[in-house]
C-alpha cells in the first residue's frame, strides 16, 4: 500500500456544511438524501446560508427542517408556496425555497402552486417527483405513471378512469411568472451535479428577482415500488423518462 | 497513470442500497459480511485502485463518503 492519503490537503469531497449531521431518516438508496445535499451545496457554494429560509413540505421530506442547517418552517400539507409567498414578501432579501413532494405538491398543493407560479412570487420550487405517495405507504399520486402499481391501483393506473400523469412542470411552464423550469434527476453522479448547477442558477435568479423558478427532481422509491435501489434507478430510467424528459423546460429568453 | 484516490465510509450512516458500487468507475467497492447497528450492510473498499474521482460520494444518498486524493 502506497502512503496514505488520507489527509487533510487531500480532501476532494466531504459533507456539505450546509447540513446537519443528523442521520436521514429516508429509505436505503431515497434520491431525496442526494437532492437535499445538492440543494445544501448549491447554498453553500453561493455563501447564503445565513440568508436562506427553507419550507418543509409534508411527505416523506417532512423532516427536511432536521436536515438543512438553514432557517427552516413548515407548512400544511401543499401550501408551502403560500407560505413562502408570505416570508419572501416579508422579507424580500432572504432567499427562500420550498422544498416538495409530488403528493404535496401536485396533488393537495396542485392550487397553491400554480398560483404562486402564475404570481411570478420571487422563490424557488423544489419538486421531487417519484410517482408515488411515499410517506403513506405507496398510494396513486397525480404523477403516477399509466399502468404502474400502487396500493390503489393495484390492477395499474387507468387512463380511463384515474387521468393521465400530471406534467406539473409543463403546465407552470407556460405561465408568465415563472421564469426558469428545469427537469433532472439524481440517480447518476453526472446527473446530481447537474441537478446542483441548476439549484444554483436558480437561486441566482432569485437574488436578481426574476420569478418563480421550479426544479423537479425525478426520484426513486425503492421501498414503495418494491425494488432494489439500483433496479428502481434502472427502471426509473425506463419507464419515468419517457414521460418525464429531463432537461430544461423553460429558460430565461 | 491516474492519480491515486482514496475513500473513508462511515459505516454507521451507510444504509447498504448499493447505489456507490453500481456509481464507481473503478469497481472499488463492495458491500461488507458484517451488519452496522442498524442491520445493514455497509460499503466497504475491496482494492486500492480508487482514483479519488468522488462518483460514489457524489450519489450516496446519506453522505455516508468522503474522498482524498492525491495533490
Amino acid at each position: 500500500m502506497a502512503e496514505n492519503l488520507i489527509k487533510p490537503e487531500n480532501l476532494v469531497y466531504e459533507k456539505t456544511n450546509a447540513m446537519t449531521d443528523r442521520v436521514l431518516h429516508y429509505c436505503p438508496g431515497c434520491g431525496h438524501g442526494t437532492a437535499h445535499r445538492m440543494l445544501a451545496e448549491a447554498i453553500e457554494e453561493l455563501e447564503i446560508q445565513g440568508e436562506t429560509i427553507g419550507i418543509a413540505p409534508v411527505g416523506c421530506s417532512v423532516l427536511a427542517y432536521y436536515y438543512f442547517d438553514v432557517d427552516m418552517t413548515e407548512a400544511a400539507h401543499g401550501r408551502a408556496p403560500a407560505v413562502a409567498t408570505g416570508i419572501k414578501r416579508v422579507m424580500p432579501e432572504k432567499y427562500v425555497f420550498t422544498y416538495q413532494g409530488d403528493g404535496d405538491l401536485a396533488a393537495i398543493g396542485t392550487a397553491e402552486t400554480i398560483h404562486a407560479c402564475n404570481r411570478g412570487e420571487n422563490f424557488l420550487i423544489v419538486f421531487i417527483n417519484n410517482g408515488i405517495y411515499g410517506m403513506t405507504g405507496g398510494q396513486m399520486a397525480p404523477t403516477t405513471l399509466e399502468n404502474m402499481k400502487s396500493t390503489t391501483s393495484p390492477r395499474g393506473r387507468d387512463i380511463k378512469t384515474m387521468g393521465s400523469p400530471l406534467k406539473i412542470s409543463e403546465l407552470v411552464a407556460e405561465l408568465p411568472g415563472t421564469y426558469y423550469v428545469a427537469r433532472h434527476s439524481v440517480h447518476t453522479p453526472a446527473n446530481v451535479r447537474k441537478t446542483k448547477r441548476a439549484f444554483k442558477k436558480a437561486f441566482q435568479y432569485q437574488k436578481d428577482n426574476k420569478g418563480t423558478c421550479l426544479i423537479e427532481v425525478v426520484s426513486n422509491c425503492p421501498s414503495n415500488w418494491k425494488m432494489t435501489p439500483v433496479e428502481s434507478n434502472k427502471w426509473m430510467e425506463e419507464n419515468m423518462f419517457p414521460y418525464y424528459p429531463l432537461g430544461d423546460i423553460k429558460v430565461p429568453q | 497513470m491516474a492519480k491515486k484516490g482514496d475513500v473513508v465510509i462511515q459505516i454507521e450512516k451507510c444504509k447498504g442500497c448499493e447505489i456507490c458500487l453500481a456509481s464507481c468507475p473503478q469497481s472499488v467497492l463492495g458491500m461488507s459480511d458484517k451488519v452496522n447497528s442498524k442491520g445493514f450492510k455497509y460499503a466497504v473498499k475491496v482494492n486500492s485502485a480508487c482514483t479519488g474521482c468522488a462518483n460514489c460520494a457524489v450519489i450516496c444518498p446519506d453522505a455516508a463518503i468522503t474522498v482524498y486524493r492525491e495533490k
